[in-house]
């Protein structure tokens, strides 16, 4: 393999442990979980509204422990939901910008599909912003990606090339694209629900 | 930091800006609009036939958001391409790459434009083979095929090269499956230039209607030829019927070339075939015949 290569697929193996280090598993009752992203080290963490079916949650943390979650904020419209667990000093994941993504650029999202822990799949942006041919009439800005979401990536995180967040992993549109929120909503979300401070005490 | 990959996904964004500016919105069908690349700086646009349903009040949405009237210049079915015009100066007209310079494991990008913005998706070059006829009887120059996901709307739009080059216009139509194959660069040009001087793809015709039959054992031997065409009809006043066939004739071979399928006749009555007197030989009542026929012209 020719050492430009090889440094490639590093970079990509460290891209993902990155984002893996702020990367849980959410359990929603008996139903099938999903994923979520550390925002706060106190606990804070972001994924789908749908992920989150009932009151009865757990969340796993990358080392493996169990926790009990709350939920702090609930938007089905948006499809995003804060939840917090009783913890201190967690990895938060590194945000990105998804207001300058561009067509062609490189992204990688983790999640647990099928219940495969900490699984990582890669692409490119297909496309970003309102009014994408697969939703045309969504009134929301989205991310179109193409990489294969499965049941269980959903509320996780998709990074970019420098394993920064620029999206929560949330549907597939048709059998082909992926589709994720873009981060700067998850962030006008969180401030409307939890004000300022949500963001500002990182 | 991730060096190689950040200058990879900044590269490939950039091929794509720098690409996007000549891939346009072709709207030629009642469902999604599709994809199409310009060709010349005067208007000039190549698509795919397939996403151009209608002939007449197609739009092309320009990467400066401008929705302009196109006209048909004319389409060929069987390599899947049509040629739009605009009225509009100083497009901007992406560079070609012939298919000798491209190796299987090469990254690709498909663009298209169904919407407003450029789109982009990104895979590898599977199969570099030679020419290839289409099942609808047109010839490839090169089989482009890749594992890039054709999303709705890419078709007509351009598979590019990481240095950002197009290598020809992508058509989900030419096979079934979900396979992506690329209408390479020089087959590109030469239907291209041949609609731009004639307006159409000249096409011979027999005037016939036939299906592939079993040949009798002991000629498919002969002839190392399992089928033959069964002529079902012949046109009155047509081609065929002026060079001497009938209704029940069995064309084993015409010009020379084995016909077994329907898609070998077509491949064989190519525009130059037209006016000429083609040699035909046929099978009828267990006897072999050899005739001629001057090809006419599909109109």
């Amino acid at each position: 393999m020719s050492a430009l290569l090889q440094r490639l697929n590093e970079e990509m193996g460290d891209v993902a442990d990155d984002a893996r280090r702020s990367l849980v598993q959410v359990r929603s009752g008996r139903q099938g979980g999903g994923a979520g992203a550390i925002w706060r080290p106190d606990g804070l963490v972001v994924t789908n509204a749908h992920v989150v079916r009932n009151r009865s949650l757990q969340i796993t943390l990358p080392d493996g422990s169990n926790l009990p979650a709350r939920i702090l904020a609930h938007d089905p419209a948006r499809d995003l939901a804060a939840l917090s667990v009783d913890a201190s000093g967690l990895p938060p994941i590194e945000l990105g910008d998804s207001r300058t993504l561009r067509p062609g650029q490189w992204v990688m999202a983790l999640g647990h599909p099928w219940g495969v822990s900490g699984a990582a799949t890669g692409g490119v942006v297909i496309g970003v912003g309102e009014n994408l041919p697969e939703i045309p009439q969504s009134g929301r800005e989205w991310i179109a990606v193409s990489l294969h979401l499965r049941p269980g990536h959903s509320g996780g995180p998709l990074v970019d090339d420098k394993g920064r967040l620029v999206g929560i992993n949330t549907m597939m549109m048709g059998l082909e694209v992926g589709m994720a929120v873009p981060v700067h909503e998850v962030k006008t979300f969180l401030e409307e629900e939890l004000g300022k401070e949500a963001k500002e005490s990182r | 930091m991730p060096e190689i990959l950040t200058s990879l996904s900044n590269d490939l964004a950039a091929t794509v800006e720098s690409v996007g500016s000549g891939v346009v919105r072709v709207e030629g069908r009642k469902r999604l609009p599709a994809s199409g690349v310009v060709w010349s700086p005067d208007g000039v646009i190549v698509t795919a036939h397939h996403v151009v349903e209608q002939d007449d009040n197609i739009k092309v949405g320009l990467p400066d958001n401008q929705s302009v009237p196109a006209a048909l210049v004319g389409r060929d079915p069987r390599i899947d391409l049509a040629l739009l015009r605009v009225q509009a100066e100083g497009l901007t007209a992406p560079a070609w790459v012939e298919p000798d310079s491209l190796r299987v494991g090469n990254l690709m990008l498909a663009l298209g434009r169904p919407g407003q913005g450029v789109r982009a998706t990104m895979g590898i070059l599977s199969a570099l083979g030679n020419s290839w006829r289409t099942p609808a009887g047109g010839t490839l120059d090169r089989y482009l095929q890749s594992d890039v996901t054709m999303y709705p709307g890419f078709s007509g739009g351009p598979m590019v090269d990481a240095p950002g080059r197009i290598l020809g216009i992508n058509s989900s139509a030419l096979l079934r499956g979900g396979t992506t194959l690329t209408i390479p660069a020089p087959t590109v040009r030469r239907i291209v230039e041949t609609l731009l001087a004639h307006g159409r793809i000249k096409q011979g015709y027999l005037g016939i209607g036939a299906q592939p039959i079993r040949l009798p054992e002991e000629l498919a031997k002969q002839l190392d030829q399992e089928t033959g065409l069964l002529l079902m009809s012949v046109e009155s006043g047509g081609p065929a019927e002026k060079g001497g066939l009938f209704f029940g004739d069995t064309i084993v071979s015409l010009a020379g070339q084995p016909v077994r399928h329907l898609d070998d006749l077509f491949a064989l009555l190519t525009g130059d075939q037209v006016g000429q007197s083609v040699p035909v030989s046929i099978l009828r009542g267990g006897q072999s015949h050899q005739l001629s026929v001057i090809v006419g012209e599909r109109v």
